[in-house]
């Protein structure tokens, strides 16, 4: 058994011992699991792919005159931000869409730039032009606001993501006979390839399966910068049913997420277009998963064979809300390039780069070696399996 | 010195059923790998090729192309990964027809194999960083 501040006082000796996801499972075919959990500190974890709800909180200065853009409107970009805030606070959400673009209208939309397009433009240290109304009070008599601006002379930028780092992901395919341009990307007609989304084994909440370790205050890798857990992220249902590993066999927990936007990067944040669905953010996440246990390190064994994930029809039972399952498949099959659905032999495409999430857990893996990183133990722990709480539907 | 260009051939109809690319091999030396082929008798065909060889052989095989009718054009747009913009995802892959995008199974890094690229655009629009560019 080992504590946080143990771990943190061999960061700072320069003596702490941190593997990777990848690394850790590797070792535990040579290794005991009784010395590893001795001799291991921390395990990295991350993922790198599109999560939609995210979103800045931007403070855009005052000027003279002042103007109250709250209850205004704002555009970056021709982009719009949310103005039901103070003065100059807006927050610039992932998949805001200008006013002028076709969206489906041109079936289907190619939706080229959005708020994730906006939030990487700021991360480069691009200037963008702030295009701000608001209705004029007595303290606040300007009415319009034309400039450009950048992330430096923002007087805060917060990246604010409410849902990031699922644990699991469904599958998508289409049963139907055209194509469909869903948040699964492009899904060929009868069964024509199986798009998925997760970094499988390395992904944060895989490799925490009860949350033993990740809660709120967990100090993170965020957009390349530094973050925090903030909350459990929405539709956080831990109750799912899991496998005999711990790890759920459908979409699970769920991190909010909180970092200064200003130290974030445009490597780790990047602004990404679904052909006929919308824009959007690709956020990278580290997650550092201390080593406290002999039960925390056989978590962090977990294999992409031990992982299964729902395979779900997008052309009739995603849109109608039907809990309806084809079939289970494991990230193995799904990472060996195809998977089997029925009698059909089934190409797979993930929408998360595994490779890039490896690169993560190499570079957060980097910072606290060189004592850069120091972790955080949790204020409170996530709403775990015995919280019974549970995302539901409404008919 | 050996060249290498892709282009594009045009088979008249009465040319369907000759055996031109084998030609291409035994007469003039030289070596192609078929990016793309429609070719079907009775019908005009059309093929995707990228061929190499001595210049002058080249020169040479594509004259004769020419004399007996085919039509050859260079292959007029490319397509180009814009390595900064690629997030290594892999939406392209299951896309990819001639096996140009593909997931390299030690690291799963997206490899993008220019030399098996056929330009049929499907990965341009599908790429969600919008990585993948058309040259003209």
């Amino acid at each position: 058994m080992k504590t946080i501040e143990e771990i943190n006082h061999r960061i700072k000796k320069g003596k702490v011992v941190v593997l990777t996801a990848g690394e850790v499972k590797k070792l535990a075919r040579k290794e005991g699991t009784k010395e590893m959990a001795n001799k291991v500190d921390v395990v990295t974890s991350g993922t790198f792919g599109a999560m939609c709800s995210s979103g800045a909180f931007l403070n855009l200065g005052h000027t003279s005159p002042r103007i109250k853009m709250g209850g205004g409107k704002v555009y970056l970009n021709d982009v719009p931000a949310y103005t039901g805030l103070a003065a100059v606070d807006v927050y610039l959400g992932a998949t805001a869409l200008p006013d002028d673009d076709p969206r489906n209208k041109d079936y289907p939309g190619e939706f080229r730039y959005g708020g994730g397009h906006v939030i990487e433009e700021l991360v480069r240290g691009n200037n963008v032009r702030l295009s701000a109304t608001g209705y004029g009070t007595d303290c606040y008599p300007r009415k319009r606001l034309e400039r450009d601006i950048d992330l430096k002379t923002m007087g805060d930028a917060i990246l604010f993501n409410v849902r990031n780092a699922c644990q699991n992901y469904e599958v998508g395919v289409n049963l139907g006979d055209r194509p469909i341009y869903t948040y699964m990307g492009m899904l060929k007609p009868h069964l024509g390839n199986a798009n998925y989304s997760t970094a499988g084994e390395l992904s944060p909440l895989l490799n925490d399966p009860y949350y033993k370790t990740i809660g709120l205050g967990t100090r993170v890798f965020l957009g390349g910068g530094i973050g925090y857990v903030a909350w459990h992220g929405t539709q956080h249902h831990p109750e799912v049913l899991r496998g005999e590993n711990g790890v759920p066999r459908s979409p699970a927990g769920t991190l909010a997420l909180i970092g200064d936007l200003k130290q974030m990067s445009r490597e780790w944040l990047r602004g990404v277009s679904f052909r006929g669905y919308g824009a959007t953010l690709t956020v990278g996440i580290g997650v550092p998963v201390p080593i406290l246990s002999e039960e925390v390190l056989n978590y962090t064994l977990v294999r992409d064979e031990d992982i299964f994930a729902p395979v779900i029809d997008f052309s009739e039972a995603y849109p109608q809300g039907k809990d309806e399952v084809l079939c289970e498949v494991s990230y193995a099959e799904l990472g060996s390039g195809k998977i089997q659905v029925g009698e059909v032999e089934v190409p797979t495409a993930s929408l998360s780069s595994y490779f890039k999430a490896d690169e993560i857990c190499h570079i957060l893996k980097g910072w606290i070696e060189e004592g850069r990183f120091l972790l955080t133990p949790p204020s409170a722990p996530l709403l775990g399996v015995e919280s019974g709480v549970r995302f539901g539907h409404n008919p | 010195m050996d060249i290498s260009h892709r282009i594009v051939l045009h088979f008249p109809r009465r040319l369907v059923d000759q055996p031109i690319v084998c030609s291409l091999v035994l007469d003039y030396g030289l070596r192609f790998n078929i990016l793309k082929a429609q070719v079907t008798p009775e019908e005009e065909g059309l093929m995707v090729m990228e061929l190499w060889g001595e210049e002058e052989s080249y020169q040479k095989g594509v004259d004769y192309l020419a004399r007996i009718g085919l039509k050859i054009q260079p292959l007029s747009h490319d397509i180009r990964r814009d390595e900064e913009k690629c997030t290594h995802c892999g939406a392209c892959v299951v896309l990819c027809p001639s096996g140009a995008l593909v997931v390299d199974p030690e690291t799963r890094r997206i490899d993008f194999h220019h030399e098996k690229c056929i330009a049929c655009e499907l990965c341009v629009k599908a790429c969600p960083p919008r990585a993948m560019e058309v040259c003209f």
